[in-house]
């Protein structure tokens, strides 16, 4: 399977079973897209160069580089893997001191009650992710809500018995938080530029976008309490050299989000990120696929700015435009995707399990606690084998390696199966995967 | 080549000593939303480039 698309004036072709990359000329894309379409078309360029466009072709073809053949299913199929757990999203608040109209949290309490992770309930959750994590060295722990900062005592605490526990277990332990920067302050900051490998730095982008479904609980804005906070913790985060994004989220109000990547850009931050929202179609900031034609144009128009940026000496790392051409992940990786239910879990406030944290508050999904020390995964066998390979709309898709088969949350909440990608997000996604890739290729031009 | 500039050979097909499990989880690294894998890098490449 190939892909063929322009990108500015570079024709491009990607071959999906090997991975590779080329910039070809008019007369070779022609040429390909008439074979992928099984079509007879007239060539409107002299014999010689048709005939070497032809030979170059073959030559690829004959080295794996075009129309390859798949990985054996059977030697990288997800379903080959061990049942261990090395990631955690840990839950240290189902509170929040926002009342984000999007949020797939409700306002920070996951259809429960307001609580705050006790320290207790905390170290029993680090417990068990060491206790699942077989021989993996490398975990993970995301300190999230809710709005983490709201019980930041535990968050120390937790770091603080992390790094004891993996003395002692010879295991390497990787936090990161996710904040709405509210509480953000000089103490806090320094805490977390010290011991968080990466932070997500939760704003949607211009002031009037953020404010309109970002809140204060008093029903206010938010834009004006937490830019400063962003701007004094990012610069001392850069100075120490610690990786962090600002993440926004774009619904159906800023279809022309690339203008707050611009913004955001033009405040200093230099990791951005921006997602679709997903959410139920009835609510008015919902995107539909009627959306999407406007929303691929809105990321040529972001990837346009990439390069203004990098032209002008300030380049903008954008989270979905960055791809490593040069090995990226294996392809066991590349197959099996998130690891939601098979290797990542996520723990609410009060020690339960789920698969991931959008999972958290749904009965059916709840796999024991952490307390309790009850845990049967008895969903494995539904996330392990939910992978490109099982996935009828990913086995015919030419991003398959690069995405991964899409969210599991996403599919069982819009499509009601783990096994149907979100279309709209699969959409998106292709088109992200085009300019990533097409601003790959042009660096290299 | 004249017509064709390769840009990347791509590296799905290389699968010795694949599959350890020791990098990153996709969906911690900055989205919670979505599930791509093509802005990771490979823990066995990332720790002997260090």
């Amino acid at each position: 399977m190939i892909h063929l698309f322009t990108f500015k004036d570079l024709n491009i072709v990607t071959d999906t079973e090997s991975g590779a990359v080329h910039v070809v000329s008019g007369t070779v894309y022609d040429m390909l897209s008439a074979a992928e379409h099984k079509k007879d078309r007239p060539f409107c360029v002299d014999a010689s160069t048709q005939r070497e466009a032809k030979e170059e072709i073959e030559e690829l073809v004959r080295e794996g580089l075009l129309f390859s053949e798949p990985v054996p299913e059977e030697l990288v199929s997800p379903e080959l893997r061990e049942p261990v757990i090395k990631a955690m999203c840990l839950h240290i608040a189902h509170d929040c001191n926002m009342r984000c109209a999007y949020c797939f949290a409700g306002t920070g309490e996951y259809s429960g009650e307001r609580s705050l992770l006790p320290a207790e309930t905390g170290r029993n959750a680090i417990d068990f992710l060491l206790e699942h994590s077989g021989t993996r060295r490398n975990l993970e722990i995301d300190f999230f809500g809710g709005e983490p900062l709201m019980n930041f005592g535990v968050v120390r605490d937790l770091v603080r018995y992390g790094r004891e526990r993996e003395r002692e277990l010879g295991k390497h332990i990787r936090f990161t938080l996710t904040t709405n920067g509210l509480l953000l302050d000089d103490e806090n900051s320094a805490f977390i530029n010290e011991h968080m490998d990466n932070v997500i730095l939760s704003i949607d982008g211009r002031p009037e976008v953020n404010d309109r479904v970002r809140r204060t609980v008093a029903g206010g804005g938010t834009y004006e309490h937490i830019i400063g906070k962003l701007r004094r913790f990012v610069k001392a985060r850069e100075k120490a050299g610690k990786l962090y994004y600002v993440r926004g989220t774009y619904t159906a109000y800023n279809k022309d989000f690339a203008e707050d990547v611009a913004h955001l850009a033009s405040l200093g931050f230099g990791n951005v990120s921006v997602e679709p929202v997903v959410t139920s179609a009835e609510e008015d900031f919902a995107l539909t696929e009627a959306d999407i034609p406007e929303l691929c144009a809105e990321y040529d128009r972001l990837a346009d700015l990439m390069i203004e940026r990098e032209k002008s000496g300030a380049p903008l790392s954008f989270f979905h435009f960055n791809i490593d051409l040069s090995q990226g992940p294996c392809v066991f990786k590349r197959a099996a995707g998130c690891g939601a239910g098979t290797e990542y879990v996520a723990v609410a406030a009060n020690g339960d399990l789920y698969p991931c944290h959008q999972f958290v508050g749904e009965p059916a999904y709840l796999l024991g606690n952490v307390n309790a020390g009850n845990f049967e995964n008895r969903l494995f066998d539904t996330f392990n084998t939910a992978h490109i390979f099982s996935k009828p709309a990913c086995r015919d898709c030419w991003a398959k390696y690069w995405c991964s088969g899409g969210c599991h949350a996403n599919a069982v909440h819009m499509n009601g199966d783990i096994l149907r990608p979100h279309e709209l997000v699969c959409a998106l996604e292709r088109k992200r995967l085009e300019c990533a890739i097409g601003l790959a290729a042009l660096a290299q031009m | 080549m004249k017509q064709i500039k390769t840009i990347s050979k791509g590296s799905v097909k290389d699968i010795r000593n694949k599959g350890c499990g020791e990098c990153q989880t996709s969906c911690q690294s900055a989205c919670k939303t979505s599930c791509t894998v093509a802005n990771q890098e490979c823990e066995n490449i990332t720790t002997k480039r260090r």
